[in-house]
């Protein structure tokens, strides 16, 4: 199993769960984050007076994959989320060592 | 509450509020007025009824309470329904602005300071409004000193104000009830201090703002309002013969001078100008912008005094904040590439506070000059500020100080003689007579320099004192908290659910 954490515009959350969905991978935890990358923040003008907004929205998201799906679940987030300007985002990918359903007590593949 | 009542019935039989008994020349004067209203009483009440022209100057707001030739030019006539009736509903209109103001405010602020933001005007209902009632408008419209410069104290608990029914006319020459003239005054009383606000907002001590409304309204406040409303030695029946229609120099210079001179006092916020963080709300500055727009249609239009010629300052009020919107936007447009929605509000706001002193004293034409000129100065005036790097914070001088400058010094240049009539502003109407509009812009120039004096020292003095009691600001630790737990043990947001 593996957890993939993506951090990507928060416009881009609906697409990247129909592309999972459409793969049948289900489940899935949104967080709203702000962060900085290689955009370093937006200009804003209030008054004719320039603030400089250090951290820009982000949607975090949490989806764990059975192994053999994860190539598929990381070609349909990263083609969901992408634009192709800067801000588009990252994947991260790490090992996920026992899932467990809380209902039925179900273990691992049966659990996700 | 009419302890007095018995001594505030005039020979006629009529309710006179004590204030406008003459004082020095009392007992020639109330004979004359005794004679003349007795020799009329049966005459006059038609004619009365027709004084268009002359009411339309009662707009200024100013008092003929001085006695002597101004006093007997003005006729008396019974109270109207329909001017009083404008007199509350505007007084309910200017109550509203001071939500709008706290919602107007409170959207510029970090989301952990926007309550002690709104607290800071939305609380002077409460303070100034009972302040108001004690103390504060027989301070500004009394005239038991004999003073130009202040009222008296017989006026105290609204004693006597307007008589046994609270129906008895204003004074000579004004149709509106004194109950309702003292009401609407002071809503004013209540939104002055809390445009001081804007300049203070995420550091002041809230203990220091308490003080510092009650003894700036009653020393700075209700002077003015009397020097330049009550009779005394700014307007048309004292000194210097200025005219402001609804409050350029009593409201919006007085708030301006004495916010740029406590914020300097105060000093900037930690986070000025390294760290500075955008408005936490648009759309609350927006709805109040709104809100202060609606209300000034009470605040100048009803400062008219009459509901016959009350359209000209409604229709001027609007035109201004419309040009004063449309320049700002304009100005971003060309300067920076796009019109934001906080520069829509603030053109606004812009524009209805330079036509506030003149918006019964001009046409049209003059008004949307007005709008346009205050919204061009004060977006100079807040970029100027930027650079500085000064830090009144919500750009209480930028916008009031500035804007009430320009539009006094504009309604001496924009003033139409036909809506300066002499019965109701001897002094100015002469200034016109002799010197045209250059004679009256001197006027208000000297006005104005004199505001700005009087307020800036009084001002500084009242914080230097209270320096010496307390705190004026809250600690670096306090100011990084957020002063709406720190002060008020509330949190706008439920940090667990936003």
């Amino acid at each position: 199993m593996k957890m993939i954490t993506a951090l990507v515009r928060p416009t881009k959350v609906d697409a990247i769960k129909r592309a999972l969905v459409e793969i049948d991978v289900i489940g899935m935890t949104v967080n709203d984050a702000r962060g900085f990358g290689r955009q370093k923040g937006q200009v804003e003008r209030y008054r004719g007076t320039e603030y400089t907004v250090e951290f820009l929205p982000k949607a975090k998201l949490m989806v764990v994959v059975p192994d053999d799906k994860l190539e598929a679940a990381i070609t349909a987030i990263g083609d969901a989320a992408r634009t192709g300007e800067i801000g588009d985002g990252k994947i991260f990918v790490s090992p996920v060592e026992m899932a467990i359903r809380i209902r039925t007590g179900d273990r691992d593949g049966t659990a996700l | 509450m009419h302890l007095n009542v018995k001594e505030n019935f005039a020979d006629d039989g009529l309710p006179m509020p004590p204030r406008f008994r003459s004082g020095n020349e009392a007992s020639a004067l109330a004979t004359f007025d005794r004679l003349r209203s007795n020799f009329f009483a049966g005459v006059q009440q038609q004619q009365l009824r027709r004084y268009g022209m002359g009411l339309m100057a009662a707009g200024a707001g100013l008092l003929p309470l001085m006695a002597g030739s101004a006093h007997a030019a003005l006729t008396k006539v019974p109270t109207d329904g329909a001017d009083t009736l404008l007199m509350l509903m505007g007084s309910a209109m200017v109550l509203l602005m001071t939500p709008g103001l706290a919602f107007f405010y409170g959207g510029f602020t970090r989301s952990k300071n926007v309550l002690n933001t709104m607290m800071m005007s939305f609380f002077l209902m409460g303070l100034i409004g009972v302040l108001w009632v004690v103390i504060g408008y027989s301070l500004a419209f009394g005239t038991g000193f004999k003073s130009p410069f202040i009222g008296g104290l017989e006026a105290m608990w609204l004693n006597g104000v307007g008589g046994e029914l609270g129906d008895a006319p204003l004074a000579d020459g004004f149709a509106i009830s004194s109950s309702s003239f003292a009401l609407f005054q002071g809503m004013f009383a209540i939104i002055t201090p809390a445009l001081i606000s804007g300049a203070l907002v995420e550091r002041i001590s809230f203990k220091a703002w308490f003080w510092f409304c009650l003894i700036w309204s009653l020393l700075i406040y209700s002077p003015m309002a009397k020097m330049v409303w009550g009779g005394g030695f700014l307007g048309p029946f004292g000194t210097i013969g200025a005219i402001d229609f609804a409050g350029g120099t009593v409201v919006h210079i007085a708030s301006g001078v004495a916010a740029l001179v406590a914020a300097a006092i105060i000093g900037p916020r930690t986070t000025w100008p390294n760290n500075k963080r955008p408005p936490h709300n648009v759309p609350f500055i927006l709805l109040g912008a709104g809100l202060l727009w609606f209300g000034w249609f009470g605040f100048n239009g009803a400062s008219m005094f009459a509901s016959k010629t009350a359209g000209y300052p409604f229709l001027t009020t609007t035109t201004a904040a419309s040009a004063g919107m449309l320049t700002w936007c304009l100005i971003e447009w060309f300067k920076d590439g796009k019109p934001t929605a906080v520069g829509a509000a603030t053109g606004a706001v812009a524009g209805l506070v330079g036509i506030t002193p003149a918006a019964g004293f001009v046409y049209m034409g003059a008004s949307l000059v007005i709008g346009a000129l205050t919204a061009v100065a004060c977006t100079i005036a807040v970029r100027v500020k930027s650079a500085i790097q000064f830090d009144d914070s919500l750009d209480t001088f930028m916008l009031h100080g500035v804007g009430g400058t320009v539009g006094a010094l504009l309604t001496g240049i924009f003033a139409v003689k036909a809506l300066v009539p002499s019965d109701y502003f001897p002094l100015s109407a002469k200034i016109m007579e002799e010197g045209g509009n250059a004679g009256l812009f001197m006027a208000q120039l000297k006005a104005v320099l004199i505001t700005y004096g009087f307020v800036a020292l009084g001002t500084a003095l009242i914080l230097w004192v209270l320096g010496l009691f307390m705190k004026l600001r809250v600690s670096a630790e306090d100011e990084d908290r957020g002063l709406d737990f720190v002060a008020h043990g509330e949190e706008a947001y439920d940090p667990m659910t936003n």
